[in-house]
């Protein structure tokens, strides 16, 4: 009885990490066979020549990153930044006051304030794109209510309009989420010291709701900024964002190596935003 | 407190922003004209066009094979890595790395799964999307159960290692019950992910007979017709039910995890 | 002077205040007490301003309250959670109300100085408010609300969040803090302990009324209503009707012997309440009490509380004696009092 009582722990010690491998091998074998070593493909076919017709050439080069501080894809790189920070600004402007008076419903009307925020992004996202075709081409809705025939479509500006649609649901949620967790006490004693309405915004709401701030832009940004689907169906051909590079190249170009290389870059702003968002999120 | 009523501006600003499109593309499906622009009368023949478009036809059930396949993989890895994770590993490394197919830009991943396709040079087609789209999902599978785990009582699995039970039929009779309203939901989640994905899907089919949302792509580079419109209104509905069903299956089976 | 004139707020088909009017003067301790739901910190809301009564008017030394943004208003609040901002440090806290006022940054740097000195948080000034104990979180709180030297100060159930010990050096606190500053202070609560040794004044309240407005001796000796008589301090209530009488009859222990507050309409239904203190216990062969025996006996250091089960009466009898008691469970007693020692009221049909 008394050894067995002593060698049970070991037992299960032995049983629980085998368990641990049961449970944890197929998944990890699966991200290190299907994300690791794809991604270490993608960063590794930058240092190499391009084969002819797709694929690479394992011969050492740098010409890639040559090709990339090239002004023409520096601009298509900065394009994508400034039309990607512009959609998250939009979504804080329209999101915050949509999630900050969601929070404030009646629990009722709370939850289907909030489907009805998340709804339209559970549809099909080229239909989503598909239905501002329909309403911004010459003949579409908006110029008929108008009057007018501008052109509204293939602008930069139809582009923001797209990813904003697609995305605000996004930057909603985490608003939502923050602003719901916010004591409305801390409001009122805000109010209460003597502080107005902007000024308690100011002071309290938001300082509070910023890690909520932050999530949602991320939310925003990061597909905004390697789009590449809205700006080729709502863009036309002018305007050239960075997925729209890594496309062409890939597919059309089939230079894998050189889109490997804007592929890398793109990841590399995202790292250094992921990093300052989450120094900014400790901060707050 | 008092809000202000400037509040409501931007908050209805958005409904109709987000509800606009949807309602006109939805009115314009029944349009007995030619235009996908402008409302001529009421008709149903576009959904009778659509329903004989065999493109269309092949592109569901292409979509639904890749959508239960990955659902299927992706539910069984992501269940066994959340519990992993939760109740063997305290490694941040590894949780970040679980999560990460559902953070990076889509492109990312269809860029890096492509590579490796061709590195191994599998052919590319509905096997190829499906792996990929498993590859997703399980991150999303994997994040649902994991919430649903932390919030679930340990001590239950380790009474029922006291009381004997051996820890495959703990995992079986204890864990897995607990955790059946996170699986279901996580398993609706990756099935509608995997409906509605193109990056991916676009990049890793290859030749092969396109899913759905290809087909509508293509469809609308090639011209905006009525017939789209039938498309995206059948869509909708479909889902608009699904989310809706999911919402009311998961709010019971929260409810009845709870008594 | 705060006047409270006429205040009657609905939510729905609840009146969570029904044509309250008081008085409170420059200066006091006043105290709102009342079980929960009594409409106690509506009153207090609407004061303050996040609330607004469906009629009545509200005035401060004459000057209307109501027609205020709750940020125009010269009134501070405790709330019960403190409602402490998390993101700022104590000091910041503080100083939040007087840079509302846009004072100059010196003349706020020493004022609050001088009022963390006065609460005793001077080494805490730069900690967050996650950091502090219980105690010291609800001096920041009040701290954060004397600093504007407001005419009045409004504090909702300030000491429910703290546990038992520190509760009874932060009353000491309050009431030293008050005499101090001399500020008008109105504190709500449903601890009438807490009311009785904080407050100059106490209005009790039951459902959206008051029902007594008096200094706490008074409303612990003479309360005016079986709602007051039951609610404040512990008591033994007997049912009965008037007797004309230094008496109450009662239909199955004759009569009892107690005093009426007020002239009572001879068989006019009454209620004759008297303090456990004021309970005798004797000899179960005593000439006059009722006939009981001992239920139990506890004792509490100072006081020991002895029940006595008295045949058809609903609840026990309570009474106290000083020290430890000299009867023993089971015991055959009888239970008695002098008439100057019970109050008989009317009660309302």
């Amino acid at each position: 009885m008394k050894s067995e009582v002593k060698t049970r722990p070991a037992s299960r010690s032995i049983g629980r990490r085998l368990g641990a491998f049961v449970l944890l091998s197929p998944g990890l074998t699966y991200l290190v066979v299907l994300l690791l070593v794809p991604l270490a493909l993608v960063l590794s076919y930058t240092v190499f020549r391009r084969g002819r017709f797709g694929g690479v050439v394992y011969e050492f080069t740098t010409e890639n990153f040559a090709r990339l501080v090239d002004p023409l894809y520096l601009d298509v790189l900065g394009g994508s930044l400034k039309i990607a920070a512009l959609t998250t600004v939009l979504a804080l402007l329209l999101g915050y006051p949509t999630a900050y008076l969601i929070a404030q419903l009646p629990r009722k009307w709370k939850t289907v304030a909030l489907v009805a925020v998340v709804l339209p992004f559970w549809t099909n996202f080229i239909i989503r794109i598909y239905a501002w075709i329909i309403l911004l081409s010459g003949p579409g809705l908006v110029n008929s209510v108008l009057g007018t025939e501008l052109e509204l479509l293939y602008k930069e500006s139809t582009i923001v309009v797209g990813l904003l649609y697609s995305y605000l649901p996004l930057m909603v949620l985490p608003l939502y989420a923050a602003i719901e967790r916010l004591d409305p006490q801390l409001r009122e004693a805000s109010a209460n010291l003597g502080a107005s309405g902007f000024t308690t915004f100011r002071k309290v709401t938001l300082p509070l709701t910023l890690p909520g701030v932050l999530t949602g832009s991320m939310f925003v940004f990061v597909p905004s900024f390697g789009n590449f689907v809205i700006p080729e169906l709502l863009g036309g051909s002018k305007t050239l964002m960075a997925g729209n590079v890594i496309r062409n190249e890939f597919l059309k170009a089939r230079d894998w190596p050189f889109a490997s290389t804007v592929t890398l870059a793109l990841i590399a702003v995202l790292v250094v935003l992921l990093l300052a968002q989450a120094w900014a999120a400790r901060r707050a | 407190m008092r809000r202000s009523k400037i509040l409501y501006v931007p908050f209805w600003a958005t409904y109709v922003f987000l509800y606009l499109p949807i309602v006109v593309l939805v009115v314009m499906s029944f349009n007995s004209g030619k235009s996908a622009y402008t409302y001529e009368g009421f008709s149903l023949k576009w959904y009778g066009e659509l329903a004989a478009d065999e493109r269309v036809q092949t592109g569901v059930v292409n979509t639904l094979i890749v959508a239960a396949g990955s659902t299927a993989i992706a539910t069984v890895l992501g269940t066994l890595l959340a519990v992993g994770l939760v109740r063997h590993t305290r490694s941040k490394a590894l949780d970040a790395l679980a999560l990460m197919p559902a953070v990076l830009p889509d492109l990312v991943l269809a860029i890096g799964l492509l590579l490796f396709y061709g590195l191994i040079q599998m052919t590319l087609g509905l096997y190829s999307v499906m792996l990929s789209h498993a590859l997703f999902s399980m991150a999303f599978v994997a994040a649902v159960v994991r919430t649903r785990l932390v919030g679930a009582d340990s001590s239950l699995e380790e009474a029922s290692r006291d009381l004997g039970a051996g820890p495959v039929s703990t995992f079986v009779r204890i864990t897995l019950p607990q955790l059946t309203p996170g699986i279901v939901a996580g398993a609706l989640l990756a099935f509608t992910l995997s409906l509605d994905e193109f990056v991916i899907a676009f990049f890793t089919i290859g030749n092969a007979e396109p899913t759905l949302p290809i087909v509508i792509y293509s469809m609308i580079r090639f011209g905006v017709t009525p017939k789209i419109n039938a498309l995206a209104a059948i869509l909708l509905l479909v889902s608009f039910t699904a989310v809706i069903a999911g919402q009311r299956l998961t709010k019971i089976g929260e409810s009845r995890a709870q008594d | 002077m705060l006047k409270i004139d006429g205040v009657t707020r609905r939510f729905g088909n609840v009146t969570a205040l029904d044509d309250v009017s008081l008085q409170i003067e420059q200066g006091e301790f006043f105290a709102l007490l009342g079980p929960s739901g009594c409409g106690k910190t509506t009153l207090l809301r609407i004061v303050a301003g996040f609330e607004t009564p469906d009629s009545g008017r509200v005035t401060l030394d004459g000057e209307d309250l109501l027609s205020k943004a709750p940020n125009r208003r010269p009134i501070s609040l405790m709330f019960q959670s403190y409602a402490l901002f998390p993101h700022m440090t104590v000091a910041k806290n503080v100083a939040y109300g007087l840079e509302r006022e846009r004072l100059p940054r010196q003349e706020i740097k020493q004022r609050v100085g001088e009022v963390l000195e006065t609460v005793g948080l001077s080494q805490h000034a730069s900690r967050k408010p996650a950091q502090l104990s219980g105690g010291q979180r609800q001096r920041v709180a009040l701290a954060r609300s004397i600093v504007k030297r407001p005419r009045l100060l409004l504090l909702d159930e300030p000491l429910s969040a703290l546990d038992k010990k520190v509760r009874a050096d932060m009353q000491l606190e309050l009431k030293r803090l008050q005499h101090e500053v001399g500020i008008t202070f109105v504190v709500v609560t449903h601890d009438q302990e807490e009311a009785m040794s904080l407050a100059d004044r106490i209005a009790v309240f039951d459902s959206g009324r008051v029902c007594q407005v008096d200094e706490p001796v008074a409303l612990y000796e003479r309360p005016r209503s079986p709602f007051v008589a039951d609610f404040v301090g512990a008591n033994n209530l007997f049912h009965g009707v008037a007797s004309g009488l230094e008496a109450l009859r009662s239909e199955k222990f004759g009569m009892l012997p107690g005093t009426p507050l007020t002239e009572l309409e001879a068989d006019s239904a009454a209620l004759l309440a008297v303090r456990p203190e004021n309970v005798e216990l004797a000899d179960e062969n005593a000439a006059r009490g009722l006939a009981g025996s001992v239920l139990d006996v506890s004792f509490y250091g100072g006081v020991s509380h002895i029940s006595v089960d008295v045949p058809d009466h609903p609840k026990p009898v309570l009474a106290a004696v000083q020290g430890a008691a000299s009867v023993q469970a089971g015991a055959k007693v009888k239970v008695r009092w002098n008439a100057k020692d019970a109050v008989i009221m009317a009660v309302d049909r």
